[in-house]
């Protein structure tokens, strides 16, 4: 078992397990700002439980990051790795004809996310650290005390219309990534038989609605705040 | 028809290399690919110039010695064949041809659009075999019933010639398509089982040892392989190298 990042399948295994991870935390985020189009109560509420739940503040959240950062490094690697078996390349090359863009083109579609969560951690992350752990300000309240502040700060945050489009680009190579991604990392880990085969579908329907699903909210937040 | 030839020219494995154009014509469309290489180097034979270097042997489909990367693809614009196996119809009149070695860092060329595919062979050597008992008292295969299904499969991996396709079509040149069907074709029956753990180590070891990259799943080796090789030996490659790993 040791060793097991040595070598070429256990390093695929790996991006698989972190892969499945992060589709496991991208359906849960998406739950949760689904909610802020329904009922700001409900995001408010979620967001104060997800922010300081302690279970989730210093078991769950050190997991996400560490399995983000695993997820784009090991990428990194691999491609690195990937170029030096060839290192001539093709002066004719018709890679369409055997494959999809897609799959050709992960680390493309990885580094526009990356870029993209440069731009989220600035807007949401840091200042909630900010907030929590160097002003020490736990509460969740907004500074007036009338209420707390999340719902307040994410229709605030999708004022920009430079943002928002910068959200709905980064959610397209999401979708790029995913509608290679998902049914690529069954196969990681060894699964392809039937169940995978019918998997198909659901992995394509969950790379475009997922990401458009957060377009959606990004959109509406953005007109409802300006109407 | 006549065409215009670009080929790749590199005199050993120290030379840089180039494209050179070669101008061909009358050619035939009922000729395969590799008599129209054939008449080519006749002709620069004739003229006194080096004929172009390049593998073959069975010329059926059935060795694996020919390769070449035609206009962006290993074996060339057909399905399911070798470059023997490709004809001149599937070009036109006026075409253009690009011609080039299969390209890998574990791959290296020769001479011209000829490589070295040892690599296979050494991860064949590693573990793509069972060890039988010859002297006199083996048992018969058939004696040993085998589910249909498995068999099927099993010979199916089997088919594989180790021709390198799917290296040379891979954007990462894995070898992962060749090393899943030859750990398969045993994995999947019972003389392979014995031996199946150091088997699927070994040879994964030595595969990555060559230098071959790593499994993207896009799928290329799949479309380009000759032999119609599955990606499902690669998924079951894995499995196979996951629980391995446990055990060992
Ligand atoms: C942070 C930036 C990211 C980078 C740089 C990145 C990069 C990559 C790369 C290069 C691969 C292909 C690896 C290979 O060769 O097989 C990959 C696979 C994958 N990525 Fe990402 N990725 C990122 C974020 C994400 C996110 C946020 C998700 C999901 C929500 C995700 C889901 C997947 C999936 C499902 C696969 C397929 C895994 C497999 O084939 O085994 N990635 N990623
Ligand atoms: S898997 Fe297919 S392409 Fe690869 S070596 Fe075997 S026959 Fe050739
Ligand atoms: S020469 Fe034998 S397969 Fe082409």
């Amino acid at each position: 078992m040791s060793g097991i990042l040595n070598s070429s399948i256990g390093r695929k295994f790996a991006m698989a397990l972190s892969a499945f991870f992060l589709m496991f935390f991208l359906l849960q985020h998406f739950a949760i700002n689904v909610t802020s189009v329904f009922s700001a109560d409900t995001f408010n509420e979620t967001s104060h439980f997800m922010g300081t739940n302690p279970l989730i503040q210093y078991v769950l959240q050190p997991i996400l990051l560490f399995g983000v950062i695993f997820h784009f490094v090991m990428g990194f690697v691999l491609e690195i790795k990937n170029k030096k078996a060839r290192q001539i390349s093709y002066a004719k090359n018709n890679g369409a004809a055997n494959s999809s863009w897609m799959s050709r083109n992960m680390i493309w579609s990885g580094l526009a996310i990356l870029a993209f969560m440069g731009l989220h951690f600035y807007d949401f992350w840091f200042p909630e650290i900010n907030t929590k752990f160097i002003e020490g300000d736990m509460s969740g309240l907004l500074a007036d005390g009338s209420g707390y502040r999340y719902y307040e700060e994410l229709q605030h945050k999708f004022v920009d219309i430079w943002r928002v489009a910068l959200y709905c680009i980064a959610f397209v190579f999401l979708a790029l990534h995913l509608l290679h991604g998902f049914n690529s990392a069954f196969q990681s880990v060894g699964a392809n038989n039937k169940y995978t085969k019918g998997l198909k579908g659901f992995g394509k329907a969950y790379a475009i609605l997922i990401p458009l699903g957060f377009v959606i909210i990004a959109l509406y937040h953005h007109f409802n705040h300006i109407s | 028809m006549n065409l215009t030839l670009k080929i790749w020219r590199q005199k050993n494995a120290n030379d840089k290399g180039k494209l050179v154009d070669y101008k061909i014509n009358d050619v035939s469309p009922d000729m395969s690919f590799l008599e129209m290489l054939d008449v080519l180097n006749e002709q620069l034979i004739n003229k006194g110039d080096d004929p172009v270097a390049f593998d073959h042997d069975c010329r059926e489909g059935i060795c694996g010695m020919c390769s070449l990367y035609i206009n962006g693809e290993a074996h060339g614009p057909d399905r399911g064949i070798t470059t023997c196996q490709l004809h001149m119809r599937m070009f036109k009149d006026g075409d253009t041809i690009f011609i080039e070695p299969f390209r890998a860092t574990a791959f290296p060329v020769i001479k011209d659009l000829v490589v070295d595919r040892t690599a296979f062979d050494r991860i064949q050597h590693a573990g793509g075999f069972i060890s039988v008992n010859t002297s006199g008292n083996t048992i018969d295969a058939n004696a040993i019933p085998i589910n249909k299904h498995d068999a099927d499969t099993a010979f199916e991996a089997a088919t594989c010639i180790g021709c390198g396709a799917c290296v040379a079509s891979c954007k990462n040149s894995s070898a992962m398509l060749f090393v899943g069907a030859k750990v398969s074709q045993f994995a999947l029956l019972p003389q392979g089982k014995v031996e199946a753990t150091e088997r699927v180590l070994n040879m994964v070891k030595q595969m990555d040892e060559e230098g071959f990259g790593n499994c993207t799943n896009t799928g290329a080796c799949e479309v380009e392989c000759p032999k119609g090789i599955s990606l499902e030996n690669i998924a079951r490659m894995n499995r196979e190298y996951l629980s391995a790993s446990l055990k060992g």
